[in-house]
């Protein structure tokens, strides 16, 4: 008999190391659970993210991606996340323009403090990528093999 | 006009004002006009041209040529000078090595479309006013100029020279150009609408790069696309998610630099309106964070190396109409 399989997605979480790092840190060991497909990537800064990580990590096969940065003010090298901020704003405006689901890239800010936080964020998120569905549209074959 | 313009270029070559002079001339057929570097009299007076077909944008062209000796001439029209201003906000001119002479421009015409109107055999184009005369090996044929504007001249956004050291005629105005009528269009789209709109435009792409390297704003000295390990360097490499995101990239890396002179349309030999993608950044950026120009001026910082503290939330997307 053959056993339906659940889909279970691919997140990437790209989290800044001076706040949302520690924020996951924090839920860890604080024994908040979270989904375990979220792949976390640290990076120095929000701002650190290319726009090409983003389309990289879909075509690597990532269903769904997310920024966690310090919250706008709170920045350890002042302004980053405010850069940050509207790169990732005209970036998703432009994969929703290409016809890519809106849904599936997402910008949270997790301060260190607020283990909590990132853990309720990561569950909320891999529950909507679940009901999205696999990322068809911007995955590369190539990569699937 | 073109013999204005040729005056101009033999007196300043004849005057010493400048070692040499970026025009226009015939390339292989006569509305193939390409882009040349005039170094005496004998040669502009034979060869330079200024008509419907003089599209180039010589703004790109000017980074290497003002690093060379000597003081070169440039000829620019309104939508150059945005270009223009731009490279030299960014530093990529030396202003004190070009002499730019701003010349009226009524809108180029693309000979496509010409062709598109069932007019074959073509042989030459004469301008008379508002109409095109066409000689064709089976006779005359005429056909209104505003039928056969380029893509991006059908939205002119100003016929104001926004730099120069002189001027050909007079001073423009910046116009209304609803330009962003199509992204809107697109926008209207359904999700599913909208990929396959840009599926079946982005596919076409046989990534020639012609697009980039037209592009007045890509002036990188080493392009990301030209990395091997990038794995989107190359056709050869491609699948279709290779063509979303060479596009998406490049429209990226010149959002709020982008003057929207619509070089890259005008370059694909697929006919992809990659100005689109552009105008939907600049659309973005005057939605977002107010109203921006590139190009229009020295002083604004430009929108993507600016922010404000209460700027929206990328979150903003989601809530925006069905887009």
């Amino acid at each position: 008999m053959q056993v339906e399989k659940n889909f279970e997605p691919t997140v990437v979480a790209f989290c800044c190391n001076w706040c949302s790092y520690a924020g996951a840190d924090l839920s860890g060991n604080n024994r908040i659970q979270y989904p375990a497909n979220v792949k976390i990537i640290r990076i120095p800064c929000s701002c650190r993210l290319n726009p090409m990580f983003i389309l990289r990590a879909f075509q690597r096969g990532a269903d769904g991606v997310i920024l966690c940065g310090c919250h706008p003010g709170d920045c350890h090298y002042t302004s980053g996340n405010y850069f940050a901020r509207r790169r990732m704003t005209l970036l998703f405006s432009m994969l929703s323009f290409l016809g890519i689901e809106k849904e599936r890239c997402r910008v949270e800010w997790v301060s260190a403090a607020e283990g909590a936080k990132f853990a309720a964020t990561m569950n909320d998120f891999v529950a909507t990528i679940t009901r999205l569905g696999e990322n068809k549209k911007l995955e590369d074959l190539r990569c699937k093999k | 006009m073109q013999e204005v313009i040729k005056q101009k270029a033999i007196e300043l070559l004849s005057s010493g004002k400048a070692d040499r002079v970026l025009g226009w001339k015939e390339g292989e057929f006569f509305y193939d006009i390409t882009p040349a570097v005039f170094t005496d009299v004998k040669e502009i007076e034979e060869k330079f041209v200024y008509n419907a077909f003089c599209g180039p944008n010589f703004s790109k062209y000017l980074v290497a040529e003002s690093r060379k000796d000597g003081k070169i001439a440039v000829f620019l029209k309104p939508c150059d000078t945005y270009s223009f201003q731009q490279l030299l906000k960014e530093h990529r001119i030396l202003r004190d090595k070009v002499y730019a002479v701003g010349i009226p421009c009524d809108g180029m015409v693309d000979i496509e479309k010409i062709r598109q109107k069932k007019i074959k055999g073509i042989t030459g184009v004469t301008e008379a006013g508002e109409v095109l005369q066409i000689d064709t090996i089976y006779g005359k044929k005429e056909v209104a100029k505003k039928d056969v504007l380029a893509e991006r001249c059908e939205n002119c956004k100003s016929k104001k020279h926004v730099v120069y050291d002189e001027l050909i005629g007079e001073e423009g105005d910046v116009l209304d150009s609803h330009r962003f009528d199509l992204v809107e269009k697109i926008e209207a789209m359904s999700e599913e609408e909208r990929f396959a709109f840009w599926q079946n435009e982005l596919s076409r792409c046989i990534r020639c790069n012609a697009c980039r390297n037209v592009c007045p704003a890509c002036t990188c000295e080493k392009c990301v696309f030209d990395n091997p390990a990038s794995g989107i360097d190359q056709k050869a490499a491609a699948d279709s998610f290779e063509e979303k995101m060479f596009h998406i990239i490049r429209a990226f890396h010149v959002a709020g630099r982008c003057t929207d002179c619509g070089e890259c349309s005008r370059v694909c030999p697929q006919n992809i309106p990659l100005h689109l993608l552009n105008r939907k950044f600049i659309k973005d950026i005057n939605e977002f964070y107010g109203e921006y120009q590139a190009g229009a001026d020295m002083e604004t910082r430009a929108p993507l190396t600016d922010y404000q503290t209460d700027d929206c939330e990328p979150s903003v997307i989601l809530t925006k109409g069905d887009q």
